[in-house]
């Protein structure tokens, strides 16, 4: 078998039908979808109102209050910024979680130095947030709360509606990150009380450069400042021409994914089943990182003790996957996530992320389980805490530094 | 991020794994770096009558670049007196394995492990009955 591509939360590859419904917009339909005085321009915003509708379908929402973007993270620099600058009279302060994407973690942590105040509030061990908590930190200078729908690294699921409610009662704003579980778990802003949400095309098989943000229009008008200005595209809130391919490309995406929603979270969570069974079954000293029970059906982040991740991604080479290890980091830090967890910075190095995707078969995985314990294996026999272990030696208690 | 040919090349086929007699008296064993790090490399050398260090051995728990630093420092340890092994210098292995910027700490941890190996072993000649290096220690302090 040649390549395997497990690394699906990183990105998707592009459907080829959504491509087919790009390519037009590429070659022939060229236009500015602003151009109003003619043919070429007006053809191009059919296709952008077109996405629009696509979009808000898939969260319960109108197409009014979707705006494009050139990405998620930018979507969540608009929500957060935009947000906190417009309310700057009511409030400074921010609720946010530990285990956020950096494109939130980062813009709130920009905002600090502005003045923001912004709480980070703790998860339990499997990565969900305390509902009691977030509701005792919200306070008269509280104007957002921003809680990503579902975790990139180890697929929790936070109790969306939960936080919904808490926020309509207490009259602040919902932002969620929803970037991966768009397309993948049913989501409804009205039943969920949600008032912004960041969506990101390719990891639905879009096109990478361009995503969404769902803005609410009532029950309460959201407001929200613009980051990029000249010319007040998108209601004022995102200047600058339209990608109308990635539009098309992103609106596609959603529509498939959509449809085939219910069905492929089943098969995805019966093929994460397998590769973990697969995995626990032939291998010790192995444990799963997240929330089993609040899960993205293709998410499965693994710690493999005594051997390190990117030495076990290298001795299964023909897999892409992800690490929480320090050696995969561009700032040489084990995962931040785990680390949230509580999980031991010795089992963040030595943790792997698989994520299945649509084109992923169980033949692929059965494949993966039998690459990842041969590599496990190998490695263990080259590990010198391994080697301590099976002598009894509880690690625990070595004083690394003294040798 | 690339390998180079010679990093993967130790990987797929690493030499000199495996373990010495820790307690024997010809046998130096140096163990550093720490699980929190990401980096653990235990080196064994083993020395014939006059101190020439005629065989070694490694495992390491780290990345690819760490397993071949410590895979290679095994290499060149082999055939060299004591003195001579604390001649390797980590910018020697780097230049070798043509090692990323990023990547140079696994260098220096490959060089610690010869100098604690080599010291762990003077510490037996010079008799001071000092116990073998990878026996259970308390952790000292909180």
């Amino acid at each position: 078998m040649s390549q395997v591509y497990l690394d699906n939360a990183a990105t998707t590859p592009l459907d080829p039908r959504v491509l087919d419904a790009m390519l037009p917009y590429l070659r022939e339909h060229f236009g500015n979808a602003a151009s109003r005085s003619h043919r070429f321009g007006w053809v191009a915003e059919e296709a952008v109102d077109k996405a629009r509708r696509q979009v808000a379908d898939l969260i319960g929402a109108t197409p009014k209050e979707i705006i494009f973007t050139s990405g998620a993270t930018e979507s969540d620099n608009i929500a957060v910024k935009g947000v906190a600058y417009r309310h700057r009279d009511k409030g400074n302060r921010v609720i946010t979680q530990q285990t956020e994407h950096k494109a939130i973690i980062d813009t709130c942590k920009f905002l600090e130095q502005d003045g923001a105040r912004v709480t980070f509030l703790p998860v339990n061990d499997k990565g969900r947030i305390n509902l009691d908590e977030l509701a005792d930190a919200i306070g008269d200078d509280t104007v957002l709360v921003s809680i990503m729908f579902a975790n990139n690294e180890i697929g929790t699921v936070q109790p969306i509606a939960e936080i919904g409610r808490i926020c309509k009662e207490k009259g602040v704003l919902f932002h969620t990150d929803a970037v991966q579980a768009f397309g993948k778990l049913p989501i409804d802003v009205e039943e969920m009380g949600i008032d912004l949400l960041s969506i990101s095309g390719h990891k639905i098989y879009g096109p990478k450069g361009v995503g969404a943000l769902y803005v609410r229009r009532k029950n309460p008008r959201v407001r929200c400042e613009a980051v990029l200005h000249g010319g007040g595209h998108e209601r004022g809130m995102r200047s600058g021409t339209l990608n109308v391919p990635g539009i098309v490309g992103l609106g596609a995406a959603a529509e498939f994914a959509g449809r085939e929603m219910i069905v492929e979270a089943e098969r995805l969570g019966g093929l994460r089943d397998r590769l973990w069974d697969g995995l626990s079954s032939r291998l010790d000293e192995i444990a799963r990182n997240g929330d089993a029970e609040h899960c993205l059906p293709n998410i499965l982040n693994v710690s493999f003790k005594y051997v390190e991740g990117e030495s076990l991604m290298m001795g299964f080479d023909t897999i892409a996957v992800s690490s929480g290890s320090a050696c995969t980091s561009a700032s040489l830090e084990p995962s931040y996530v785990l680390k949230a967890l509580g999980v031991g910075e010795d089992l963040a190095h030595s943790s792997i992320r698989f994520s299945l995707g649509r084109f992923n078969t169980g033949q692929e995985v059965d494949y993966a389980v039998e690459q990842v314990v041969a590599a496990v294996r190998r490695l263990r026999e080259l590990s010198p805490l391994y080697e301590m272990a099976q002598e009894g030696v509880d690690l625990s208690k070595v004083d690394w530094a003294a040798r | 991020m690339a390998y180079s040919d010679k990093v993967v090349d130790h990987f797929e086929h690493p030499r000199n794994v495996g373990s010495l007699d820790k307690s024997a008296p010809n046998v130096g064993t140096g163990i550093v770096g720490a699980p929190e790090c990401g980096d653990v490399m235990k080196l064994q050398i083993q020395v014939d009558e006059n101190n020439r260090i005629v065989d070694a051995k490694f495992k390491t728990f780290g990345c690819g670049s760490a397993i071949a630093s410590s895979s290679l420092a095994t290499e060149w340890v082999k055939g060299r007196s004591l003195d001579e092994a604390l001649e390797i210098k980590n910018t020697t292995i780097v230049k070798e394995l043509a090692l990323p910027p990023v990547k140079i700490h696994c260098s220096v941890l490959a060089e610690d492990a010869i100098r604690a190996a080599v010291a762990d072993l003077k510490r037996k000649q010079a008799g001071d009955g000092k116990a073998p290096q990878t026996e259970k220690k308390e952790e000292v302090g909180a």
